[in-house]
């Protein structure tokens, strides 16, 4: 890539002219580049909570091969939650990595750049706050959810090879293991799965993260939580009631979401998955209304902003 | 072409006003300096040209509103806002590829090859890099854009002498040329004084003084006098005096000074050595007759 683009570059330059098309979307690509120099954590994270199940798990198989054989032998369909238990647990365990990453990023995404004074290096090239802004929102709205759903495919993946191997080793069959272990299929969900509920559902909650992050000049986790606290004490003292706590919350754990319309583990391949029921769901559009609104303010906001 | 243009900027923060009505206009291919004690309203001006604050009056860099059109304005124009504002989780090679990917004009080979001649190793992170260092990454990445306006803000705070040197001698030797235009502003202004070609004082939010280094060197003349020659030294009134080893250093300035004319040069000559000051003594001279006639109008 970087020899590539440095020769488009020059080409261009010899050129003379400064293409628009190129100007679009490369800065774009840098930008979620540098994203991941600086916050490391977006990948190490869910590789590292993976390895540490992994290994979990692979303990668990050899310490007890018996019981995943017991499991087999009975009737599959009524045991499949059983034998899937493990899988669900890993896309828990990554999905719950996935939203605490999301948070923390949002709360730290246009604060570090003031508080290390580089805001003065990034706003000497030609990329505009609103690329900047956006870039930022699109790590957890899609880049996180994406990335975390390919490495939760890639756990389950080897989780299934592990538990294959020791079944071999014992002389069982697998057959009925990856009958019951859709893997692509779990991943597919697991995708989806965080993509609505965990990442578009919430976009108002991690945009507003975002533009206080831009605000703020310390405790940004304060400052955003504040106007929650404030408005949900005033709700309830002035009529005793606590929609508007309830309505944040849920839209933070994403539990209001018609994204599925049955009630089982959501990258459980029984799940009911509703897409259009989410699509022309009045409170998706007003979520991402009000989430564009924070991100527009957000960039205008960078604008007047310097170091702190 | 005039690359800056500004009529009655105003900025004020609160009941702080940080630039009452600047005037200036650099034209292209020159190196300004804009010099001014601290809170003169430097770096405010040179943030309303880089398009990093709103101001009020009219204000033109290269053509275009700083504040409304920065995004475009960032193509043509690069600043080192201040040392140490590369971020320090960014390796060397990581700069390199992000200002590649994003800058149109970026040449990175020709920032390679600034970099090969420092002893600057691209696997390093800037929080590894000496200050002094990470002065010269920064200017490499900024010497290898082709920007038609550099605009520099205190690009040496806290460099040694060598470093400082070497960064006002690659900028001169391997960057300026006739179609690129610098600002720079700094305390040490002896570092710039022969990298300049044009000179600007800056003191409460106003221009006091604006002119070329030529105009420098032919209108102020520096005289070491001895104390039996001083009060006729005086008599052609300089604009400034200090002590220095029982002798009185005067500073005239040939333009204002109704006695005085080019031609009378020689006139002062029979004093002593008559020479062209330092911009440090011009300043302290500009600054303390400011003050002074500040305390005469509250008096």
């Amino acid at each position: 890539m970087n020899t590539q683009s440095n020769s488009v570059s020059q080409s261009f330059e010899a050129n003379g002219k400064a293409p628009a098309a190129m100007l679009a979307t490369r800065p774009v690509y840098w930008s979620i580049r540098r994203e991941f120099w600086e916050n490391r954590y977006l990948y190490i994270a869910p590789l590292a909570v993976a390895s540490v199940f992994l290994f979990g798990y692979l303990i668990s198989v050899i310490h007890s091969p018996g019981q995943l054989r017991t499991l087999l032998v009975l009737d599959s369909a009524h045991n499949h939650e059983d034998i899937s238990g493990p899988f669900d647990i890993s896309a828990a365990l990554m999905m719950g990595t996935a939203i605490l990453m999301s948070v923390f990023y949002c709360a730290e995404a246009l604060h570090g750049e003031r508080r290390d004074r580089s805001i003065l290096f990034w706003k000497s090239l030609p990329v505009s706050d609103l690329t900047t802004v956006l870039v930022k929102a699109s790590i957890p709205l899609l880049i996180l959810p994406v990335l975390v759903s390919a490495i939760t495919a890639v756990m389950q993946f080897l989780m299934l090879l592990l538990s294959s191997l020791v079944l071999l080793g014992t002389g069982g069959n697998v057959a009925p293991l990856w009958a019951n272990s859709p893997v692509l299929q779990m991943s597919l969900l697991t995708f989806y799965h965080l993509l609505t509920a965990h990442a578009i559902w919430p976009a108002p909650v991690y945009c507003w993260l975002l533009l206080v992050s831009g605000w703020a000049r310390r405790a940004t986790f304060l400052w955003a939580a504040l106007p929650v606290v404030a408005i949900g004490g005033l709700e309830k003292i002035a009529f005793n009631t606590t929609y508007f706590a309830t309505l944040v919350g849920s839209r933070l754990i994403g539990s209001t979401a018609p994204a599925a319309s049955t009630d089982v583990f959501p990258s459980n391949p029984m799940t009911h998955i509703t897409p259009a029921a989410f699509l022309a769901s009045p409170g998706l559009w007003i979520g991402l209304a009000v989430a564009a609104i924070f991100v527009v303010a957000a960039a205008r906001l960078r604008r007047y902003q310097g170091p702190i | 072409m005039t690359v800056i243009e500004a009529r009655g900027l105003r900025k004020s923060f609160g009941s702080t006003i940080a630039l009452d009505g600047v005037n200036l206009r650099v034209e292209e291919g020159r190196i300004l300096g804009l010099i001014g004690p601290n809170g003169a309203g430097k770096s405010t001006a040179l943030n309303a040209i880089l398009g990093l604050t709103s101001y009020q009056g009219e204000l033109k860099v290269l053509g275009r509103d700083p504040w409304t059109e920065r995004d475009e304005l960032m193509r043509d124009v690069c600043f080192i806002a201040d040392v140490a504002v590369l971020p320090r989780w960014l390796r060397v090679s990581q700069a390199l590829d992000y200002v590649a990917g994003v800058h149109p004009r970026f040449d990175r080979a020709k920032a390679e090859g600034f970099l090969a001649k420092t002893a600057i190793k691209r696997t390093r992170k800037v929080r590894e890099l000496s200050k002094g260092m990470v002065a010269q990454l920064h200017l490499a990445l900024v010497m290898a854009i082709d920007a038609k306006l550099l605009v520099l803000d205190e690009p040496t705070l806290g460099l040694d002498i060598l470093y400082r040197k070497q960064f006002y001698d690659s900028l001169l030797n391997d960057y300026f040329d006739r179609s690129r235009t610098i600002v720079v502003t700094t305390h040490q202004v002896e570092d710039i004084q022969h990298v300049l070609t044009d000179l600007m004082f800056i003191n409460r939010g106003r221009i006091v003084l604006d002119c070329s280094m030529e105009e420098f060197e032919s209108r102020y003349v520096e005289v070491t006098v001895h104390p039996e020659q001083a009060t006729a030294a005086r008599a052609l009134k300089p604009i400034h005096e200090r002590q220095a080893l029982g002798r009185s250093i005067l500073l005239f300035d040939l333009k204002t000074d109704l006695k005085l004319d080019h031609a009378d040069r020689s006139q002062l000559a029979v004093f002593g050595d008559a020479r062209t000051p330092s911009i440090a003594d011009l300043f302290v001279a500009v600054m303390g007759n400011q003050s002074d006639q500040t305390q005469g109008a509250a008096i």
